[in-house]
């Protein structure tokens, strides 16, 4: 546990360092915020409105038309940006010739999976953290729930973790760090689109891909609904994948 | 401390060490010499549990590099062929996270640090960006990492390659110091910088060991000698003795039913002889050669590119 906290440390003062991670988190904190602000001015344009004609009994819930769409945005603006943070992970450390520093200390292969994971995991955690002022708007225009807020957010980093494995993966198995980034996008989109085909299919199989679907996990989050079995789901498709990372990892040295 | 035993490793359909054994005790600096793709890397990457061998064992310390690799890499201090170097990390902090990689207690981490930064001549960079570094003080910090948790043995991979002649006489100096207290294989391409250093010589060539010994052993049991194989069709009674009988032969040896090693004087061209004697008694030639990559040629090889280096120095 402690080594992997200790790879993790080092990894995310590395992010820190890179020019990469400051383009990055500025990319996402822009876009972020253009998706936000016609939501948001929609919200208080609605809300004048509501004010002007509270005797129809119109009453406007901030969650559902600012907090649960602009969740979502962020949802699809990590896609594409996680791949980019998570490429390194492994790739970079095989062409710097880096890695044999890791692999003859005294630390198992597991942990340095995992340590790399939670540097990512924390870099993001960072990032969303910083777009979170966008909450603070909300609460100055309307009275919104906190509980679906925060539970919103949870789910987000629940499915973030998600796309990170996935990416962390990506970089097991290449040098290129390019490449570990294409497969890491192809993979995380892929897992979010079965959805999609979910709804067109018929009944049985459509559950079933439903079911694999990452996004279908994250609107009960986005509702206030914390189910153990989403988060289960989470987890435990961060721990296959990560697993599978390992093995990998360990199966590149006999080659 | 270190055991060896048949141990083999292939990449792909191509072996890489081939049944290599040998043992290192304790206290000892020993060289690992050979000539450019001869397998020092890979022994030594199996040794520091970073790749698994295909065949045979090898044990540090008593554990098994397969099996109980943990303990054996706490008590390893490996410098890889590329110091694995952190290009963006500043050089105390890079030292700092391989101590606690290396389980050095927190508390103690600073007087590490600043222990192998006095050891390695590390003091003036210490602040600096490690990507920023010449050469020659990013190979100090590789070692620096290397022996930052004090190991009991440190493996070097040509500790002293790209280094300026006067770093190079640095760095073999800190490596003799360090070799009072810790057992050491190093490797190199260079005879000299062996006999400087080194106590003992593993000789390894494509994979196989070709001598092993004690430096005065080896200069002892090196006859200056050429030799031939002959391999026959017609293994017939007497060839050795046949063989023997030529002019200016030293010694005959008889390797399985139809092979024979001539070992002759260094200046003697036997080959036209040979092949006149076998041609005359009818053995039937099948194979006539002189053998490649004795010791004598490797260290002749070795021996000249530490010569080639110092009359580019020159
Ligand atoms: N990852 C790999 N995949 C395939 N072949 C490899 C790999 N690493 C090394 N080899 C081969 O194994 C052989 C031994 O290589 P090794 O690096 O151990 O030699 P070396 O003695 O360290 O040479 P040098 O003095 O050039 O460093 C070489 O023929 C090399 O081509
Ligand atoms: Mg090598």
């Amino acid at each position: 546990m402690k080594s992997i906290l200790w790879i993790a440390r080092r990894e995310m003062g590395s992010f820190f360092y890179s020019p990469i991670f400051y383009v990055v988190t500025a990319l996402f904190l822009f876009i972020n915020s253009f998706m936000f602000v016609p939501a948001l001015m929609f919200f208080s344009a609605q809300s004048l409105k509501a004010t002007q004609f509270q005797q129809m009994g119109i009453s406007l819930n901030p969650n559902e038309m600012v907090i649960e769409p602009s969740l979502a945005n962020m949802g699809v603006i990590l896609l594409f940006i996680i791949p980019i943070l998570t490429m390194r992970s492994f790739a970079e450390e095989r062409k710097n010739k880096t890695f044999s520093l890791l692999l003859s200390s005294p630390v198992h292969l597991r942990d340095i999976v995992a340590g790399k994971f939670l540097a990512c995991l924390g870099v993001v955690a960072f990032m969303i953290l910083l777009s979170s002022y966008t909450v603070l708007f909300v609460l100055a225009l309307g009275q919104p729930e906190i509980g679906p807020i925060l539970s919103g957010y949870l789910g987000v980093l629940l499915m973030m973790g998600c796309f990170i494995a996935l990416g962390v993966f990506a970089s097991s198995l290449t040098d290129n760090q390019i490449i570990a980034a294409a497969i890491s996008f192809s993979l995380s989109l892929f897992m979010w689109i079965i959805g999609w085909a979910a709804e067109s299919a018929d009944s049985g199989v459509g559950i079933i891909l439903n079911y694999f679907s990452l996004v279908s996990h994250l609107e009960p989050f986005t509702k206030g609904i914390i189910d153990t079995s989403d988060v289960a789901y989470y987890l435990s498709f961060i721990v296959f994948v990560l697993f599978f990372t390992y093995r990998v990892l360990d199966s590149r040295r006999w080659r | 401390m270190i055991e060896v035993e048949h141990l083999t490793k292939n990449y792909g359909p191509r072996s890489a060490v081939k049944d290599l054994s040998f043992q290192i005790n304790q206290g000892e600096v020993v060289g690992f010499l050979g000539p450019n793709g001869a397998g020092k890397s890979t022994t030594m990457n199996i040794l520091t549990c970073i790749l698994p061998a295909t065949e045979g064992k090898a044990r540090v310390c008593g554990f098994d590099t397969f099996e109980q690799s943990m303990e054996i890499r706490k008590v390893i201090g490996y410098l890889p062929e590329t110091p694995p170097l952190y290009q963006d990390m500043v050089v105390d902090k890079f030292l700092a996270f391989s101590a606690g990689l290396r389980h050095v207690p927190r508390k103690k981490i600073s007087a590490a640090v600043d222990r192998v930064l006095q050891q390695c001549g590390l003091g003036d960079v210490r602040h600096r960006i490690i990507g920023r570094l010449s050469k020659g003080y990013q190979q100090r910090v590789g070692l620096a990492q290397a022996m930052i948790h004090d190991p009991k043995i440190l493996i070097l991979d040509e500790p002293t390659i790209g280094l300026d002649p006067i770093q190079i006489i640095e760095i073999r100096k800190l490596i003799q110091e360090l070799g009072k207290a810790h057992t050491i294989l190093l490797s190199s391409h260079i005879l000299p910088e062996v006999t400087q250093i080194c106590q003992r010589v593993i000789i390894i060539n494509e994979g196989e060991i070709v001598a092993m010994d004690t430096l005065d052993g080896l200069n002892a049991s090196m006859r200056h000698s050429r030799r031939l194989e002959l391999k026959v069709r017609q293994p017939a009674d007497g060839i050795q003795a046949k063989l023997e009988g030529l002019g200016r032969v030293i010694s005959v040896q008889m390797r399985g039913q139809n092979l024979f090693v001539i070992e002759s004087e260094p200046d003697a061209h036997l080959q036209d002889e040979v092949a006149r004697m076998a041609l005359d008694q009818q053995w039937g030639i099948e194979e006539l050669k002189p053998m490649d990559m004795t010791l004598e040629d490797i260290f002749l090889k070795l021996t000249t590119e530490e010569k080639e280096v110092r009359e580019v120095q020159a």
